[in-house]
């Protein structure tokens, strides 16, 4: 135990003493968190649209001013035919293209009947989706409105219809920022607790310390937590941070209790850094450590349900990511951040974390010699 | 009769088919300044490595300050104290915090610590640079704060793997009055070298070629077995019929 407070002390002064180091583990999760959320953000806005008005008449006027009203879409140009309407998109000028064709108020009128034809640039899926989706509602509202004013109402409706009325629990008016900013709290920690232990300690092979330091009698896992204190305790602070930046950039306060949240983030970083852990005792040199973390972080980054639902994964994908500690902690944090869950709603992704650390580390601590 | 700290027989290392260290058979009594010579590649490292617990012999038999570096290999690295080629101590610590961190590992109370690093600092006339960062001294200090930090828990052997390389004469000379300073308190050296001046300073010298000891003696029966007057001729009468070189 006295060995290990020598170790603490030094690794302390180390990278106290590292201006470099200070600076990324402190300012850079900040600027991060306050940047990429602005990113992150999923409804759509400011889609493009070019319109072909053939009719040219009072109820065109009101369907193209009932568009740009919403909000959601922006007259990017009025084309005099459908093929130049296409040119635009192909020009990328548009996202979408809206064609209303002749005799359109006329045919309405008389026939009680009219097509519009909508064409979308499908590149950005979701961007496509919601747009088509965001025109199709509009237009249906549209129609209600002058069939509305045409019929009118028998008491009862021509065609049944089953109204929805929708209450939004735990995030009320579907604030993205209030889903997305939990989650990437969680990546920057990914970042900074797999990676910073791993360079670490590849740093001490790379100048040849660590050969002083296996030819001391010191045991290898007093060693080891030497190495893991000092993350776990800077991930913390840098985890406190995060948390204060979401409460005054984004206002967002945790529903959860305190003990939850920091009882869980000591059990992801504990799998975290058992995996930084694991990745220096596989790496001779920094670079090696950092195309290695790189991987980890990308596929942990990008699968674990930060920015789309795990849910919609193939089943076997589905499975793969119970493996990362990553999948499990965005789902903690949305759920004691957002809802308030308790230590009991969690016992299965807390569990989880828990038995993927414990095979990270005592794998590491397998594979870590001091002899060759 | 001396006592014998350092006991090897037939002591063997091999790295898939490359022998590096072949039957190493050799004695090194207490107290002995025991110099390791042999080409690049000629499998010093290796030995020493194996003696220091770093690595772990093929076959053969070897007890360091009384203990087996089979089967007791933490024993041996509370009695041993070594220094790489490589300068390992902390660049960025100063030179008593690298002394504390060294000696708190080993073992010994805040009371000796304290003591120590007086002591330490005042033997190498460091007593103004206690507060300075290692990487701002000197190579020629950073040697002699090395040897003096592989010394700190006052250990049986102390192994020196090429301990002056990269120094001019004058530090070298001054490296040498501390091995000779610990030699005299009873600390065995093992030393390894490329400079036949140091080379005569030691009691003994074992010579490596390709793998196996080539000769073993003290500098002025080599000198007279080989009918040389330098140690550099011996050396290299012996060194050149090797196959091995980097």
């Amino acid at each position: 135990m006295r060995t290990l407070l020598f170790l603490l002390e030094k690794e302390f002064k180390q990278i106290f003493r590292n201006k470099g180091i200070i600076r990324t583990i402190f300012i850079a999760p900040v600027i991060q968190l306050i940047l990429m959320p602005l990113a992150a953000d999923f409804s759509v806005k400011n889609i493009n649209l070019a319109v072909v008005d053939h009719d040219h008449s009072t109820y065109s006027q009101i369907l193209i001013n009932k568009i740009t009203a919403s909000g959601h879409f922006k007259i990017a140009a009025y084309n005099a035919s459908y093929k130049e309407a296409l040119t635009t998109i192909e020009q990328d000028k548009a996202d979408l293209a809206l064609e209303i064709p002749e005799h359109f108020e006329r045919n309405l009128v008389r026939e009680n009947y009219q097509k519009v034809y909508v064409a979308i640039n499908a590149i950005e899926g979701t961007k496509a989706s919601l747009g088509g989706g965001y025109l199709a509602s509009i237009i249906n509202s549209f129609n209600a409105d002058i069939r509305l004013k045409w019929i009118q109402p028998d008491h009862i409706s021509p065609s049944p219809t089953i109204g929805i009325t929708a209450t939004n629990w735990y995030n009320i008016f579907l604030d993205f920022h209030l889903f997305i900013v939990p989650g990437i709290l969680v990546t920057l920690l990914t970042a900074m607790g797999s990676m910073q232990a791993a360079f670490n300690i590849v740093q001490e092979k790379e100048r040849g310390t660590i050969e002083q330091i296996n030819v001391t009698p010191i045991k290898k896992h007093i060693f080891i937590l030497g190495k893991l204190i000092p993350f776990l305790v800077l991930s913390t602070v840098i985890f406190t941070i995060g948390l204060l930046v979401a409460r005054v950039f984004y206002g967002i306060i945790p529903v959860g209790s305190f003990v939850v949240l920091y009882g869980s983030l000591i059990i992801y970083l504990f799998a975290m850094l058992g995996l930084g852990l694991l990745i220096s005792t596989y790496s001779e040199t920094q670079q090696q450590a950092m195309s290695l973390s790189f991987f980890f972080i990308n596929v942990f980054n990008m699968m674990s349900g930060l920015f789309t639902s795990v849910d919609s994964m193939p089943a076997w994908a589905h499975t793969v990511i119970q493996t990362f500690p990553s999948t499990h902690f965005i789902i903690i944090m949305r759920m004691v951040v957002l809802k308030g869950s308790g230590f009991g709603d969690i016992t299965y992704h807390l569990a989880a974390m828990f038995i993927i650390g414990l095979i990270f580390n005592t794998w590491a601590v397998l594979n870590y010699r001091k002899t060759t | 009769m001396a006592e014998t700290v350092i006991r090897t027989e037939k002591l063997t290392k091999r790295f898939g088919d490359f022998v590096a260290a072949h039957e190493l058979t050799f004695e090194v009594d207490k107290g002995e300044i025991f110099g390791f010579l042999g080409a690049n590649g000629a499998g010093k490292t290796t030995a020493m490595r194996m003696l220091c617990g770093l690595s772990i012999p093929t076959s053969g038999k070897a007890m360091v300050a009384g203990f087996d570096v089979f089967t007791q290999p933490d024993e041996i690295k509370k009695n041993i104290g070594y220094m790489s080629q490589k300068f390992s101590l902390y660049e960025d610590l100063t030179v008593s915090e690298n002394i504390k961190f060294y000696a708190g590992i080993y073992g010994l109370s805040i009371k000796q610590i304290k003591l120590k690093t007086e002591e330490l600092l005042t033997e190498l006339s460091l007593k103004n640079e206690a507060k300075v960062l290692v990487s701002e001294l000197p190579l020629g200090w950073k040697q002699k704060l090395s040897f003096s930090v592989a010394l700190v828990h006052q250990p049986k052997v102390v192994f020196l793997d090429e301990p002056t390389g990269g120094v001019d004469p004058v530090s070298r000379r001054n490296f040498w009055d501390l091995i000779y300073y610990a030699a005299d308190k009873g600390v065995t050296v093992f030393v390894t070298t490329h400079y036949m001046d140091e080379a005569e300073y030691c009691n003994r010298v074992s010579i490596m070629v390709d793998g196996v000891i080539a000769a073993l003696d003290s500098p002025t029966n080599l000198k007279k077995q080989f009918s040389s007057d330098s140690m550099d001729d011996v050396f290299y009468k012996i060194a050149r019929g090797a196959k091995r070189s980097e």
